[in-house]
């Protein structure tokens, strides 16, 4: 029966599965979910995302969901707030989270980010080195955030990146830039960058609580391979910023890296196994095994980990296939794009 | 919604889309001005930069590759600020055509140009730019070829019929328009159109006699000297707008010619592990950081399959905009296949940039195939030709599993799946 409503699309079956699903888990925002539907673009989209939350088992271990939490109407990607269990107001502390992607794009996961972090009231070090300021920017607007207002009110550093390295090759200061590896013959180590986010990042003195927790975000590191930094002095910036931000600030580290796949790139794969070690939460954006594909974008695994404790309970593992639009993105279990049902 | 409203935004005039950017900032079908960060002009004047156009997609101002078939496949044309790699076939015989394709383009339209190249003097390679082909001229020539497509698009398919309702892609051209012109391979370009136009030759032998004097940068001394000569050029005649006394704002064309080759002095298609392991990659991003804050936009053509190492070709591919890859069937088996017989060679379009959005235009189309004619460089639909044989034998049927396998599941560009599932 289910399959059949689905396939007919119509609102009146998918608000009904909407208000089983909240009564089923004690939610009281309802209203909330009916305006979503009416909005979404694909509201079976939302159905399957809703479904599949109730059947992965209900929130994560150690995470209880909040009974009033609020659905942002607009926002980054709601239904990967779902699946991550997790929400703006109560965004998870001394994480590092890495991002990665193997034969696909995978820049919608830096978006919802920043987005996520920005509308979490948090201080964000953004160190974009891939695309300009104006790119992340309508994008963002796209997905609810400002960076050019948070920019000026100072909840977002941005060191562009293409923007700096101009400067720095063609027009050399005295002063140290955070990227000066760019200048030098042999492969430089990345100091002057974390210098950079921990002058960004540290908490004011002044005792004014403004902002929740800092959190740096890389897009990519593996830029910085192409750029003559080996990989084991990457892998130490990431590991000087994650003492900092992480452990002594209790802030998050987001990082992209780009997985080459059957490209042979040693010290890439040296990199992404180094990071893959150390982070809490893994984000794999895969192409599909069986080749392109216009309803479905890919496939991603979310993994969530341990590594503090050696003897853990088993690591939790999902995999979800998703289809990129202008304002969203919308996930599904493997197999139940709306297109094929 | 979506796509009504790109059609929509496809027939508006400027006028109109101005209207639309004072509306609402949540909709996305703003439109927005480039990404040059320099240039204070309002949106609608730089519409009037002759030869570009606002793309319907995302409002970013796009120029013409000087293919409009590539031009389609690309979602409009080449996006101003970003890379066009080209990988260059293995003898290099129909890669430079599209470099000069993109410069005749610029020409024609008035654009300025910067040609870089290692092997030829620029001044020669602008003598053999293609001549355009204009209004009257084309009606001429191509009269005969419209005559015969004309009797072949009349007749309806009577067994294959599902197939009428495929899009056609334009092989020929239809009429002469503002954004993309039409070029024949077998005229030079009339000289007086060279001389109107204004261009600048980077030609290595001549520029890197001179002894440097920089500190010890692990960038090749050669492609140090082309980006001090590009940002030269930009801040000079004020592509990065930082001259604000410029009244007509225009578009720097920039061409490079085999980037990555020994002529170079990069040493990354001779060995795997080399010194100089990174400088053709910082060199793009370097260039990157150049094009992003200026009126421009580059191509550039790389001997991909010179490179030993294939964590450098990954890397270059990510580092440009857009990759469009070209394979000859010359000196291959696929040269005597009958199946390709009609045709040169294939084209990938391997990677399209995602600019200023979450998705970008996906064509439909992965197998595509070009064929130079005497006048024209065409890019088709692969069709693989009917099997007219008397009897269909076994062997037949084999050779067609082995070049469908060839064809088949790589060609993706948004995910490529394992090569060796096949369908």
């Amino acid at each position: 029966m289910l399959s059949r409503n689905l396939k007919n699309v119509s609102i009146y079956h998918s608000v009904f599965i909407m208000f089983v699903f909240c009564s089923a888990r004690g939610r009281a925002s309802s209203p909330v979910w009916v305006a979503d539907t009416a909005r979404a673009s694909s509201s079976v989209g939302h159905a399957a995302g809703a479904r599949q939350a109730v059947l992965s088992g209900g929130p994560g271990p150690g995470r209880e969901s909040s009974q009033g939490c609020s659905f942002p109407l607009l926002g980054m990607f709601p239904e990967l707030n779902n699946l991550l269990n997790t929400t703006p107001d109560q965004a998870e502390q001394g994480k590092l989270t890495l991002l990665c992607d193997a034969k696909t794009d995978g820049s919608f996961l830096v978006h919802h980010f920043l987005s996520f972090y920005l509308k979490a009231n948090c201080k964000v070090c953004f160190v974009a080195l891939i695309q300009s300021f104006s790119h992340y920017n309508i994008v963002g607007q796209k997905l609810g955030v400002s960076l050019t207002t948070a920019r000026e009110c100072g909840q977002l550093v941005f060191l562009e990146g293409l923007k700096s390295a101009v400067d720095v090759f063609f027009r050399p200061q005295e002063e140290p830039h955070p990227l000066q590896f760019l200048r030098e013959a042999n492969s430089g180590n990345l100091q002057p960058l974390y210098e950079f986010v921990q002058e960004a990042l540290k908490p004011m003195d002044s005792g004014e609580a403004a902002w929740r927790c800092p959190v740096l975000l890389v897009d990519d590191l593996s830029v910085l391979l192409s750029l003559g930094v080996g990989a084991v002095a990457v892998l130490d910036f990431i590991h000087y910023c994650r003492a900092t931000v992480c452990r002594e600030w209790k802030g998050n580290v987001v990082a992209l890296v780009h997985d080459s796949g059957d490209a042979e790139d040693e010290e890439n794969d040296i990199l992404l196994n180094g990071l893959g070690h150390q982070s809490h939460l893994i984000l794999r954006a895969e192409g599909l095994a069986t080749g392109f594909c216009k309803d479905v974008h890919g496939q991603l695994r979310i993994l969530w980990r341990r590594p503090s404790e050696p003897t853990a309970q088993r690591d939790r593992s999902l995999t979800y296939q998703y289809k990129i639009q202008d304002k969203n993105v919308s996930f599904f279990a493997k197999g139940m794009s709306p297109a094929v049902l | 919604m979506a796509a009504a409203a790109t059609c929509g935004t496809g027939t508006r005039s400027t006028g109109s889309m101005v209207v639309s950017a004072s509306r609402n900032s949540v909709t996305s079908f703003q439109r927005r001005g480039p990404r040059a960060s320099g240039t204070d002009s309002g949106c609608s004047r730089l519409v009037s930069i002759a030869g570009t156009r606002p793309s319907v997609r995302n409002g970013q101002l796009l120029v013409s590759t000087g293919l409009p078939a590539l031009d389609q496949l690309l979602g409009g044309g080449l996006a101003v600020g970003t890379v066009l790699l080209i990988e260059e076939d293995k003898y290099n015989i129909y890669s430079p055509l599209l470099f000069k394709y993109f410069l005749a383009e610029g020409i024609v339209t008035g654009h300025t140009l910067l040609v870089a190249s290692a092997k030829e003097d620029p001044a020669d390679i602008l003598q053999e730019l293609p001549a355009p082909l204009l209004d009257d001229n084309c009606k001429k020539e191509c009269d005969e070829d419209i005559y015969n497509h004309k009797t072949e698009s009349n007749i309806k398919m009577k067994i294959a019929w599902r197939y009428q309702l495929l899009p056609k892609m334009e092989a020929r051209p239809v009429s002469s328009s503002r954004f993309g012109h039409y070029y024949d391979v077998s005229k030079r370009i009339p000289q007086e159109l060279i001389e109107a136009s204004k261009w600048h030759g980077f030609f290595l032998p001549e520029k890197i006699s001179s002894t440097l004097n920089l500190e010890p940068c692990s960038l090749n001394h050669s492609y140090i000297k082309l980006l001090q000569f590009i940002q030269n050029i930009i801040y000079e005649e004020g592509f990065d707008g930082s001259n604000p006394q410029k009244k007509q704002k225009n578009i720097l064309r920039i061409g490079i010619q085999n980037l990555g080759s020994p002529l170079w002095g990069d040493d990354i298609c001779w060995t795997e592990n080399c010194d100089s392991n990174h400088s053709l990659t910082k060199f793009l991003y370097m260039l990157r950081g150049l094009l992003r804050s200026s009126l421009s936009a580059c191509i550039i053509t790389v001997p991909t399959h010179l490179i030993q190492n294939k964590a450098i070709i990954a890397r270059v591919t990510n580092l440009s905009d857009t990759v469009v890859g070209l394979e000859s069937f010359i000196g291959s088996e696929k040269e005597t296949n009958p199946f390709y017989k009609d045709y040169h060679g294939l084209i990938h379009i391997r990677q399209i940039p995602q600019l200023n959005n979450l998705i970008y235009d996906v064509s439909d189309v992965k197998d595509l195939a070009f064929k130079l004619k005497r006048k024209l460089f065409t890019i088709e639909r692969l069709h693989l030709p009917p099997d007219l044989s008397d009897t269909v034998s076994r062997s037949s049927k084999q050779d067609l599993a082995e070049s469908a396998k060839l064809l088949g599941p790589g060609c993706g560009m948004t995910a490529r799946g394992k090569k060796h599932l096949d369908f």
